[in-house]
């Protein structure tokens, strides 16, 4: 579904060369959900921009559905992290739910109805005539989720979509990721510094190393379809794997030489 | 604490206008040049019932009016151009430094040279005048589209057109509109000198002849004329501001989260 091969960014300007991500190979398959876990800096905003085809890559890469991408694909949301500056402050909510629609040629009922289902599907469908600043953080990024929505992406990137908001808020949105996930069948990308939030999302965490990055480990996370805040996180299953993850990462800062392990992998029982 | 405010600035205008009726009766100052408000007020009352009075206005409306249309869109195309085609805004920049400081007024025998004393003398100033103010405000608002937003709107496939129309005016709008306000304020003052100076048909040229016809009072009463059309211009482009920026920060209210 999404192929990145021997992707490899450097920045070059005023006099400094950096390489942000040096060499990533990865594949994530149709319908899953894979959250991408890493030390901070270490590259994550550049590789999910590479693969929207808002940046091109260095060298490498990014095939969606066999195609490679070169500029922004259709079957493609992102939501970003920065939900008040996605959003335009001079749309109402409705508007900018919208807008990404009037690219595609649809009818102007059809529209309407995409709108309504994707604003009901995050639970504002009576907050389409609002202004986004009318609304709480949490709000307006359930708005930049809708908007996600309502383009019927086939895949969705998501870039640290809940750094900004509160810890109650956050728990409240990635259940909502979950539910969208397994109501809708989007093949979603989740980047995210949060150990816990990657396990506690995904199918699958893809844990990349410090800069300048490659995969440090990939892991199945083998919990149960069905999670909840209460007994997931609690689950002496959750507890290993966010252990494990934990510990990759802090090898994986410290530059330890990186053992690539096949994504069917799970790590061992402690 | 508004009520309070409406009435100190009424006491305030009334005191001045008493001071302006009391300096000169009191022989403070000539009263030939400087004739006291009721003597103002009447001759103001005597030009209204002039039906050349509302030609003149008609005529210094037009010119200001038209100045800035073209003024305002030219400011608008050219700013948005110059920003959105790469390297244009590196290359202008230094020439539209050079133009914007000359002073409109500078331009008064070029514009008597070419046109004479026709409106498109006065449309020379007043574009001249307030052209830079809108480019330059058009130049700052684009620059101030938020990188996230743009890259929003490519993620989603707006293409070129689709930006400079949903992201890129939207945020140049208040710019925009601080341009246009500035813009209109310095258009009336060039169409009043351009009458003044070189004799176009309107309410400067009305003031030249009344100075130059001894009519002190109408003179006067016609200064009060074009202060009034001053502040009925910055009042309209206010209203139309906060109305067409009701979203923007500087304009709408504390917003409860």
């Amino acid at each position: 579904m999404l192929d990145v091969r021997g992707l490899k960014k450097v920045y070059e300007g005023s006099g400094r060369r950096v390489e942000a991500v040096r060499d990533l190979t990865f594949t994530v398959e149709a319908g899953e959900l894979v959250c991408l876990v890493g030390p901070s800096g270490c590259g994550k905003t550049t590789l999910l921009k590479c693969m929207g085809g808002l940046l091109a890559p260095t060298a490498g890469d990014v095939l969606l559905e066999g195609r490679r991408v070169t500029g922004p694909p259709p079957g493609m949301a992102f939501v970003f992290q920065e939900y008040g500056r996605s959003l335009f402050p001079w749309m109402r909510v409705g508007e900018n739910v919208e807008l990404p629609l009037k690219q595609k040629n649809l009818s102007r009922s059809r529209r309407r109805e995409l709108v309504a289902d994707a604003l009901r599907s995050v639970g504002l469908a009576d907050a389409a005539g609002a202004y986004p600043w009318q609304l709480s953080g949490g709000m307006q990024q359930r708005v930049a989720i809708a908007r996600a929505l309502a383009y019927e992406p086939r895949v969705l990137l998501m870039d640290e979509p809940f750094a900004a908001v509160d810890a109650q808020t956050r728990a409240d949105l990635e259940d909502l990721v979950r539910g969208l996930w397994r109501e809708r069948g989007i093949t979603i990308l989740f980047v995210t510094h949060d150990i816990d939030e990657a396990v506690y999302l995904g199918e699958r965490v893809v844990v990349l190393s410090a800069s300048p990055t490659v995969v440090q480990e990939q892991l199945k996370v083998d919990l149960p379809d069905e999670r909840d805040q209460l007994h997931t996180r609690v689950a002496p299953r959750f507890a290993e794997l966010r252990t494990h993850v934990y510990e990759q990462i802090q090898a994986a800062k410290r530059g330890t030489p990186v053992v690539t392990v096949t994504k069917s992998d799970t790590p061992p029982l402690h | 604490m508004r009520g309070s405010g409406i009435a100190l600035g009424t006491a305030g205008l009334a005191a001045f206008l008493a001071l302006g009726e009391a300096v000169p009766r009191l022989g403070l100052v000539k009263e030939a040049y400087f004739p006291p408000t009721s003597r103002i007020a009447s001759a103001l009352v005597d030009e209204v019932r002039d039906g050349a009075f509302w030609t003149a206005l008609g005529d210094t409306l037009t010119g200001w009016a038209l100045g800035l249309a073209i003024a305002v869109s030219a400011g608008v195309v050219v700013g948005v151009l110059v920003s959105v085609v790469p390297y244009l805004r590196e290359a202008t920049a230094s020439t539209i430094e050079f133009l914007r400081p000359i002073p409109s007024v500078a331009l008064i025998p070029l514009a008597v040279l070419l046109y004479g004393t026709e409106l498109r003398s006065v449309l020379l100033l007043v574009v001249y005048a307030s052209f830079w103010q809108v480019l330059v405000q058009t130049l700052y608002g684009v620059q101030d589209v938020d990188p996230v937003a743009d890259e929003t709107a490519r993620s989603y496939g707006l293409g070129t057109w689709a930006r400079v129309r949903h992201v890129l005016w939207p945020t140049a709008l208040p710019y925009v509109m601080t341009g246009v306000r500035l813009a209109a304020s310095v258009a009336l003052i060039l169409a009043i000198t351009a009458e003044l100076v070189i004799g176009a048909p309107g309410l400067g040229k009305r003031i030249a002849v009344a100075q130059t016809s001894q009519a002190v009072p109408e003179m006067y009463a016609l200064i009060v004329v074009s202060g009034l059309l001053g502040l009925c211009i910055n009042v309209g482009a206010r209203t139309v501001e906060r109305r067409a920026l009701a979203w923007h920060q500087s304009v709408r209210g504390e917003v409860a989260v």
